[in-house]
C-alpha cells in the first residue's frame, strides 16, 4: 500500500495512460506549464513535453471540438475541462457531435475520448464555479458518465474510459483532491458500469456517489450507533446507472435515501427514484427521501455554502425519519 | 358514516378484549351513551361513544382482542344516510360528458383528506402473505402510516387471540398485567420527564373548622371528606397556574381542555388506578363527594367509564391515610405534574407572633420543567395554600 491523495491517484492515472499509449494525449486550459488548475497534471510537461501536455485557448467549444476531431482521427485525446459550469460553453460539442456522430455517421466514426472536469461545491468558488451538473449529462445518449468518489476508481476509471470506444466524461468532486488514503501498489484499471455497495446493511439504503459519498459513510456510522443500520451505495457511474443494484438493495432494506450534492429537481436523484418507483414498488415501506442541495446559485459565504449542500446531520435526519417515522 | 374505534384508555394501552357490546345494529345511540364493555390491563371499563347516530354494524365480536384505532362498529350519523346515497344528484353533475368551455381554467377545489389508510406497498404484501386485515391494524410509521413491522406486530398478536381468549370470563383485573402498565408507564416517565419537586406546609385549622361546622349541620351519609376541599383547592389554584394542567405532547406543552382532576386510587388487591373527576372548577363540593365515592367504589370493582380513565390533565394523590408525611410524585406520563398530600399533623405553628397547635398537611408538587419553573410551580402552592384558608368559598 502507498499513502496517495486523489489528486495524485487521478495523475498516476493519466502518467500510466501516457506511458502505455503513445496515442494518448492530455489538453485543456492550463494543463501544462501551470500544471493544471488544481495541480492534477503537474509535472507531466516536464516528462511527456508539448506534444502530449497540450496548454488551449480560452475556449472549450474550441478545444473539445478539437478533441472530438482528434479522436476521429485516431488518437485518444483526455481533455480537461476547469469545472462543470465552463464545460456549458462546449455542451454544442459535447451533446450535438460527440454524442451524436457514431449515430448520424450509421457506425462509421465511432469517438474514443474522454473529457474530465471538476465539479461540486465545498471550496469557497462561488456560483460560476461550484454546481453539480453531471446529473444533465446523465440524461444523454450516446456518451458515459463517472463519478469516482474513492481513490481506486481515481486510480482506475481512466484507462477503462480510455479503452471504451465512445465518448466518456469523468466528473471530479473538487472537495476530494486533498482526500489522503492508501492505495495498492498494483492498482489498476476497474470497470465503469456497475455500482458498489460500500457498506452493508439491512435497515435503509443511502444511495450516492462522488464527493457526497463520504459524507453518507460518516452518517451510516452515525445511524449505527442508534441501531439503523444503513446499506450505502455508491453508484460511481451516472449514465448508464446500475438499476439492478439500486433495485436489489432497496428490495433488501426496504427504504432508500438518494444524497445528491445536484439540485433536486429534474435531477439524478429524481431518476433514482423513478427507477426505485417502477422496479421495486410493492418492496417499498416508507416513501423515499432525498437529501440535495438549496435550490439557490451556490453561495460564496462559507456557511451558507455549507448550509446549501448536503451535509452529515442532514442526511442522518433524513434516514431516520424514513426508518423510524419521525426525525 | 361513522365509525367506532377501539379507544385508548391510556397512553399506554395498545389494544382491548371487546368483553361485551350493550347495544345492536339497528339502536340509536347518543353522544356519551356507554356502547361496550373493553376489558384492558386496569380492569373491565364501560366505553362511551362519541358520535350520536343509529348502529349499523359490529364489526368486533366478544372476546376480540383488537389493537387501539381498529373499528368496533359502524354507525349511520345523523342527517346522512350511509350506503343508500340517492345516486341522482351526485350521476347529474359527474356525468354531464359536455365539452367544457375550452379556455376557461378548470378549478378543482382542493380534494378532501383522505380517508384510505396510509400502507406502505411492503405493508400490503405482507398482510396479504400473513393473513392480516389491514383495518385492524395500527399505524406507526411517518403519519401513522401502516409499515410491514406493523403488519408483523399484528400476526404475532393475532396468533394467540385467535385460539385463546375466553370471553366476557376473564372480568376483573390481571394484576401482573397492571403491574407491567404502572411500571411501563412510571419508568417511562423517571425517564422522559425532567421533575422538580416543591412542596409547603399548610395550615388547616380554618378548613377543619369550616368542615366541622358544615357536617354537624349535615346527615352522615351527605357529611363531606377534607379531601374534597383539597381536591377544588387544587383545580381552582390552576385557573392561577394553568402550566400545571394539560399534557406534554409531540414536544410541546398541550393545555387540557378542562380541569379534569385524575385522583390516585389504590386498589385492594394491589395496583393503582387514577380516572379523572371531569371539570372540578364547576363542580360543588356535594357533587365533587358523590363523584368521588362513586369513582372509589367503581374502581375497586373494576367498572371504571373510559373517557375517566384517559382524560385526567392532573393527578392528585393523598397517602394522608397511610400516615405519610409528604409525599414526592412521579407524573403520570403524559400529564405534567401531579399533587400530593400528606397526612393532618398537629404542630406547633407560629401565626402573628404567637404559638399555637395547628393542624397542618404537607402539600407537595412534581412538575414537568419542560413546561413550568420552580416560580410558577412556587406560586400555585402558594394559591392552593390561599385558597384552603377561605373553604367556605371552596
Amino acid at each position: 500500500m502507498i499513502k496517495t491523495t486523489y489528486r495524485e491517484a487521478i495523475r498516476a492515472a493519466i502518467r500510466d495512460a501516457l506511458l502505455r499509449d503513445e496515442r494518448v494525449f492530455l489538453m485543456g486550459e492550463d494543463v501544462g506549464r501551470y500544471g493544471g488548475c488544481y495541480a492534477v497534471s503537474k509535472g507531466l510537461l516536464d516528462e511527456f513535453g508539448p506534444e502530449r501536455i497540450r496548454d488551449t485557448p480560452l475556449s472549450e467549444s474550441a478545444f473539445v471540438g478539437a478533441g472530438i476531431g482528434a479522436a476521429m482521427g485516431g488518437v485518444r485525446p483526455i481533455v480537461e475541462i476547469m469545472t462543470v459550469n465552463f464545460s456549458l460553453l462546449a455542451l454544442d460539442q459535447i451533446v450535438n457531435n460527440a454524442a451524436t456522430i457514431l449515430h448520424m455517421s450509421g457506425g462509421q466514426f465511432n469517438i474514443p475520448l474522454v473529457i474530465r472536469m471538476t465539479t461540486g461545491a465545498g471550496r469557497q468558488l462561488a456560483a460560476q464555479h461550484s454546481h453539480s451538473l453531471e446529473g444533465w449529462y446523465a440524461h444523454i445518449p450516446g456518451i458515459k458518465v463517472l463519478t469516482p468518489a474513492t481513490l481506486e476508481d481515481a486510480r482506475g476509471m481512466l484507462w477503462t474510459a480510455l479503452e471504451d470506444p465512445d465518448p466518456v466524461l469523468i466528473f471530479e468532486n473538487g472537495s476530494l483532491y486533498n482526500m489522503e488514503g492508501d492505495l495498492a501498489e498494483d492498482a489498476g484499471a476497474v470497470d465503469i458500469a456497475s455500482a458498489l455497495i460500500r457498506r452493508p446493511g439491512k435497515n435503509i439504503s443511502l444511495i450516492t456517489y462522488g464527493g457526497t459519498l463520504f459524507k453518507t459513510l460518516q452518517a451510516a456510522a452515525e445511524l449505527a450507533r442508534e441501531g439503523i443500520e444503513a446499506e450505502v451505495v455508491d453508484l460511481r457511474t451516472l449514465r448508464p446507472l446500475d438499476t439492478a443494484i439500486i433495485v436489489d438493495s432497496v428490495s433488501r432494506t426496504h427504504r432508500a435515501v438518494i444524497i445528491d450534492e445536484g439540485w433536486q429537481s429534474g435531477s439524478i436523484s429524481a431518476e433514482i427514484m423513478a427507477r426505485i418507483m417502477e422496479n421495486a414498488f410493492y418492496e417499498l415501506d416508507a416513501p423515499v427521501a432525498r437529501v440535495c442541495s438549496v435550490e439557490v446559485p451556490m453561495p460564496y459565504p462559507k456557511h451558507l455554502e455549507d448550509a446549501a449542500i448536503p451535509q452529515v446531520p442532514g442526511i442522518v435526519a433524513a434516514a431516520r425519519r424514513v426508518v423510524t417515522g419521525h426525525g | 358514516m361513522g365509525e367506532f374505534r377501539m379507544p385508548s384508555l391510556g397512553a399506554d394501552m395498545e389494544s382491548g378484549i371487546l368483553v361485551d357490546w350493550r347495544i345492536k345494529p339497528g339502536d340509536p345511540v347518543k353522544r356519551g351513551d356507554v356502547v361496550a364493555l373493553v376489558e384492558t390491563e386496569k380492569g373491565v371499563i364501560e366505553v362511551e361513544i362519541f358520535e350520536s347516530g343509529v348502529i349499523e354494524s359490529l364489526v368486533v365480536q366478544p372476546g376480540q382482542k383488537v389493537p387501539v384505532g381498529a373499528t368496533l362498529a359502524t354507525i349511520r350519523t345523523d342527517g346522512r344516510p350511509a350506503e343508500t346515497r340517492p345516486p341522482v344528484a351526485a350521476a347529474t353533475t359527474e356525468q354531464k360528458p359536455e365539452v367544457p368551455p375550452a379556455s376557461a381554467p378548470v378549478s378543482t377545489p382542493p380534494p378532501p383528506k383522505s380517508l384510505r389508510p396510509r400502507v406502505s406497498p411492503l405493508a400490503r404484501k405482507r398482510a396479504d402473505e400473513l393473513g392480516v386485515d389491514i383495518t385492524t391494524v395500527t399505524g406507526t410509521g411517518e403519519d401513522g402510516s401502516i409499515t410491514a413491522l406493523d403488519i408483523e406486530r399484528a400476526a404475532e398478536q393475532a396468533k394467540p387471540s385467535a385460539t385463546a381468549i375466553p370471553p366476557a370470563t376473564t372480568k376483573g383485573l390481571d394484576l401482573n398485567a397492571m403491574r407491567r402498565v404502572i411500571a411501563a408507564s412510571m419508568a417511562r416517565s423517571k425517564r422522559e420527564i425532567p421533575h422538580y419537586y416543591l412542596n409547603s406546609t399548610i395550615d388547616m385549622r380554618c378548613a377543619l373548622d369550616w368542615l366541622a361546622a358544615e357536617n354537624a349541620k349535615r346527615p352522615v351519609t351527605k357529611r363531606l371528606l377534607y379531601s374534597a376541599l383539597l381536591i377544588r383547592a387544587v383545580a381552582l389554584a390552576i385557573h392561577e397556574v394553568p402550566e400545571v394542567n394539560g399534557f406534554w405532547l409531540e414536544g410541546g406543552f398541550k393545555p387540557g381542555d378542562g380541569i379534569h382532576v385524575g385522583v390516585a386510587i389504590s386498589l385492594r388487591q394491589g395496583g393503582l388506578v387514577n380516572p379523572a373527576i371531569h371539570d372540578v372548577d364547576g363542580k360543588t363540593l356535594d357533587e365533587l363527594m358523590e363523584n368521588m365515592l362513586d369513582l372509589v367504589n367503581r374502581a375497586r370493582t373494576g367498572h371504571l367509564r373510559s373517557s375517566e380513565l384517559s382524560d385526567g390533565t392532573i393527578t392528585v394523590t393523598n397517602l394522608g391515610d397511610q400516615g405519610v408525611e409528604s409525599v414526592f410524585g412521579v407524573i403520570y406520563p403524559p400529564q405534567v405534574a401531579l399533587v400530593g398530600f400528606g397526612k393532618i399533623v398537629e404542630r406547633p405553628w407560629a401565626v402573628g407572633g404567637m404559638l399555637g397547635v395547628r393542624p397542618t398537611i404537607v402539600a407537595s408538587l412534581a412538575a414537568d420543567h419542560r413546561v413550568s419553573d420552580g416560580h410558577r410551580g412556587g406560586r400555585f402552592l402558594i394559591a392552593v395554600n390561599r385558597l384552603l384558608q377561605e373553604p367556605e368559598k371552596l
